[in-house]
C-alpha cells in the first residue's frame, strides 16, 4: 500500500479484507486503534467551512465586477460628450454645458511625477530606518524607533496635507530659494518665485506618507535574511556593510522590491494630502519648485463636489486611469520579482 | 601558508552565561585537529572564538590570549575583518550565498579583498573549485545558481569560496552533520588533501570522522548543565581513540558516557 488508509480520503482507500470500514462510527467512534475506518462525513463542518470560503472569493468577484460596471457606464458617456481627445489634452472644462473639453495628461503625467518623486525621496531614508532597525541600532532603542514609525503610519492623510499646506510650505520654500539659486540651470529648479504648492512640497509630504510602509515592510524583509547567510560573509571578513551587501540586500530585494512598489500605490492612490499641497493647475511641468502640480486622485477630490454629470463622467474616466497606471506599476514589479525567482526560489 | 595557533586561557562568554573556561591548546600548522565532546561542552564556541566569529552574538565575547604565529588575534588594534580574512570558516549547513552563481560564491571573498580583474578572478575561482573536487562537476555551469547545488556540492563550494582567498586556517564547525555519507567521505577526502595547505580545525559530533580525518584530537567536556566546557584531553588521535590518559575520555569516546 503506497499511501496510510487513514491519510488518503476513504473513496480511494484500498478496502481489503481485515480493513473494510464499517458503516458509521461517529464523532465518538474510536480514533486509534479502534475497529475500523469511519466513513467519510459528507455535511459536517468540513464542507459548511468549505462553501463559506468559495462564497467569500465569489463576494470579491462580484464586487470588482459591479465596480468595474459601474465605473465604466458612468465614463462612457462623459468621454463620448468630450470635445478634445481625453488622452492627450490638457486642460479640465467638463462642465461647460455646451463645448465640454477635458484631457488627462497633464494629471497623469502630475500624478506620475509627484509620486516618483517622493519614491525618491523616501525610499533611501526608509531603506535607512529599516537597516538602522536590523542590523545597527540596540535592540531597546530599536523597538522605540519602531514605535515612533508605526505612530507615523497612524496619522491621517489630512493631518498631513493641513500641516504641509500651513506650516512645512516654510521650509520648502525657503528650499526651493535655495536650489533655485544654485542649481537653477537645471530645468528642474527654473522658476525664480515666488513659491508655494509646488510638486517638491506635495511630494516632500507625500515621501513622509509613505517612509512607514516602506520602512516597515523593508525592515520585516530585512530581518528574514537567513542569519547563516550574514555569518558565511562575515568569516569572509566582511564588514557589516559588506555583509550587509553581500547577504542582506540581494536576499531581500524582491521583496524589497514588492515594498517600495507599495509605497508607490499609496503614493499614486494619495488623494487629499495631495489636493492640499499642489497647486491643482493643468499645465504639467518637469519644474519642481513652481506653483502648480496636480494629480489624478487630488483633482477628483478637488473637482468632484460641484461637478455636472458629464464631470462625474469625466473624474470618473480619469480614476480608471489611475487604476490602470497602478495596475501597470504593479505587473512591471511582478515582474522584476519573478525574473529573480530563479535564485531566491531554491535558496531554501 | 599554514600557521600555528596557541590558545592560552581562553574563555568565552554569553552575556553572563560562561560557556568555555580556560582553554590551553597549541593546534600545529599543516594538520588537522580534531574537537569532540558532548553537545554543549563548546567546542563550537571554542572554534568560533578562534576566527572572532563568537562576537558577532549581541553580548558574547572572550577572554584570554590568542596567537596566530604568535600574532595576538585579540590585540586592541587588531582589525577583526583582518583576522577572519585570515581564518576561513565551514559552517554545520552549507551555507553559499543564494543571490549568487557558482563563480560569485567562489569569488566573493577575493572580491571584498577588492580584487577587481577578471582574470584573476577567474583563475582564483578554478583553482578553489579544483581543490575542493568541485571543478568537474560545475565547470559547464558556473553562472547557475550555487544553492541549485546538491547538498554536498554545495558544502563544497563553501569550502572553495573559503579557500579561495588562501587563507592560514581553515575552520570546519561539524561541515558533514547535514550530508549523506558519500557526500561526507568527498569532504573527508577533501580534508586530508587540504591539510598539506592549511591548518584545519573540525568540529565532529562522529567520534568515526574524527578518528578517519585529523591528526590530534581535542576532547571537550562539561561538568553538568550549566557549566563551562572544558578542555579535557587533547593528544594524538591515536592515542586518544586508543589508549586515552583520562577516564572520562574513555567513558565517552566509548559511548559509556555521551
Amino acid at each position: 500500500m503506497s499511501q496510510s488508509p487513514i491519510a488518503g480520503p476513504a473513496e480511494t482507500a484500498p478496502v481489503t479484507a481485515g480493513l473494510a470500514a464499517p458503516t458509521d462510527l461517529g464523532p465518538t467512534g474510536p480514533l486509534g486503534g479502534g475497529g475500523g475506518l469511519p466513513s467519510r462525513r459528507r455535511f459536517g463542518r468540513e464542507s459548511l467551512f468549505r462553501w463559506f470560503t468559495t462564497a467569500s472569493g465569489a463576494v470579491v468577484l462580484v464586487v470588482i465586477v459591479a465596480i468595474a460596471i459601474f465605473l465604466i457606464a458612468k465614463a462612457v458617456p462623459a468621454l463620448r460628450a468630450d470635445k478634445a481627445n481625453f488622452l492627450t489634452y490638457k486642460d479640465w472644462f467638463p462642465d461647460d454645458p455646451t463645448n465640454p473639453k477635458f484631457g488627462i495628461a497633464a494629471l497623469a503625467l502630475g500624478t506620475v511625477e509627484a509620486s516618483v518623486l517622493a519614491l525618491l525621496l523616501a525610499v533611501p531614508v526608509a531603506l535607512g530606518i529599516a537597516l538602522c532597525l536590523t542590523h545597527y541600532a540596540h535592540r531597546r532603542v530599536a523597538s522605540a524607533l519602531g514605535f515612533v514609525i508605526d505612530l507615523l503610519a497612524a496619522v491621517p492623510s489630512i493631518v498631513f496635507g493641513l500641516w504641509g499646506r500651513d506650516y512645512f510650505y516654510k521650509p520648502v520654500q525657503d528650499f526651493s530659494a535655495w536650489l533655485h539659486r544654485y542649481f537653477g540651470w537645471i530645468p528642474l529648479f527654473g522658476s525664480g518665485g515666488p513659491y508655494g504648492k509646488s510638486v517638491l512640497l506635495g511630494s516632500a509630504v507625500l515621501a513622509i506618507m509613505i517612509l512607514p510602509i516602506i520602512t516597515s515592510l523593508s525592515s520585516e524583509v530585512f530581518r528574514q535574511t537567513p542569519k547563516m547567510n550574514e555569518e558565511a560573509a562575515l568569516a569572509l571578513g566582511a564588514t557589516k556593510w559588506e555583509m550587509i551587501r553581500m547577504a542582506v540586500l540581494p536576499y531581500g530585494r524582491p521583496g524589497l522590491i514588492a515594498s517600495v512598489m507599495l509605497g508607490l500605490g499609496r503614493a499614486l492612490g494619495e488623494t487629499i494630502a495631495l489636493a492640499l499641497t499642489l497647486g491643482a493647475t493643468y499645465t504639467f511641468s518637469i519644474d519642481l519648485i513652481e506653483n502648480g502640480g496636480n494629480s489624478i486622485a487630488a483633482n477628483i477630490a478637488n473637482k468632484f463636489g460641484e461637478a455636472s454629470e458629464t464631470g462625474r463622467g469625466a473624474l470618473i474616466a480619469s480614476g480608471l486611469v489611475l487604476f490602470a497606471i497602478t495596475l501597470v506599476v504593479n505587473m512591471i514589479a511582478r515582474l522584476i520579482v519573478y525574473r529573480r525567482r530563479e535564485f531566491i526560489g531554491s535558496a531554501a | 601558508m599554514a600557521k600555528r595557533i596557541e590558545a592560552s586561557g581562553i574563555s568565552a562568554y554569553y552575556g553572563a552565561f560562561k560557556a568555555i573556561e580556560d582553554i590551553n591548546m597549541v593546534i600545529e600548522p599543516k594538520s588537522v585537529t580534531a574537537l569532540i565532546g558532548p553537545s554543549g561542552c563548546g567546542k563550537s564556541t571554542f572554534l568560533r572564538s578562534i576566527n572572532r566569529m563568537h562576537e558577532v552574538l549581541p553580548g558574547a565575547r572572550v577572554e584570554g590570549k590568542l596567537t596566530l604565529d604568535s600574532q595576538d588575534l585579540y590585540g586592541r588594534d587588531v582589525d577583526v575583518t583582518a583576522v577572519r580574512r585570515l581564518i576561513g570558516m565551514v559552517f554545520q549547513r552549507p551555507n553559499p550565498f543564494p543571490t549568487m552563481s557558482i563563480y560569485d560564491n567562489v569569488v566573493s571573498g577575493l572580491r571584498l579583498n577588492g580584487v577587481r580583474r577578471k582574470s584573476m578572478l577567474d583563475t582564483a575561482c578554478e583553482k578553489a573549485l579544483r581543490s575542493a573536487n568541485l571543478w568537474n562537476e560545475v565547470h559547464t555551469r558556473l553562472s547557475r545558481p550555487g544553492a541549485g547545488l546538491s547538498g554536498g556540492q554545495q558544502q563544497r563550494l563553501c569550502i572553495a569560496r573559503a579557500i579561495a582567498v588562501e587563507p592560514q586556517v581553515v575552520l570546519m564547525d561539524e561541515p558533514c552533520s547535514a550530508l549523506d555519507p558519500i557526500s561526507t567521505l568527498a569532504i573527508e577526502d577533501l580534508i586530508s588533501e587540504l591539510k598539506n595547505q592549511y591548518t584545519i580545525v573540525i568540529v565532529t559530533h562522529n567520534m568515526q570522522q574524527a578518528a578517519r580525518v585529523s591528526d590530534r584530537t581535542a576532547f571537550f567536556s562539561i561538568d553538568k548543565t550549566g557549566d563551562p566546557g572544558r578542555l579535557i584531553e587533547y593528544d594524538e588521535t591515536n592515542k586518544i581513540f586508543t589508549n586515552p590518559s583520562v577516564k572520562r575520555t574513555e567513558d565517552y569516546i566509548t559511548g559509556r558516557f555521551g
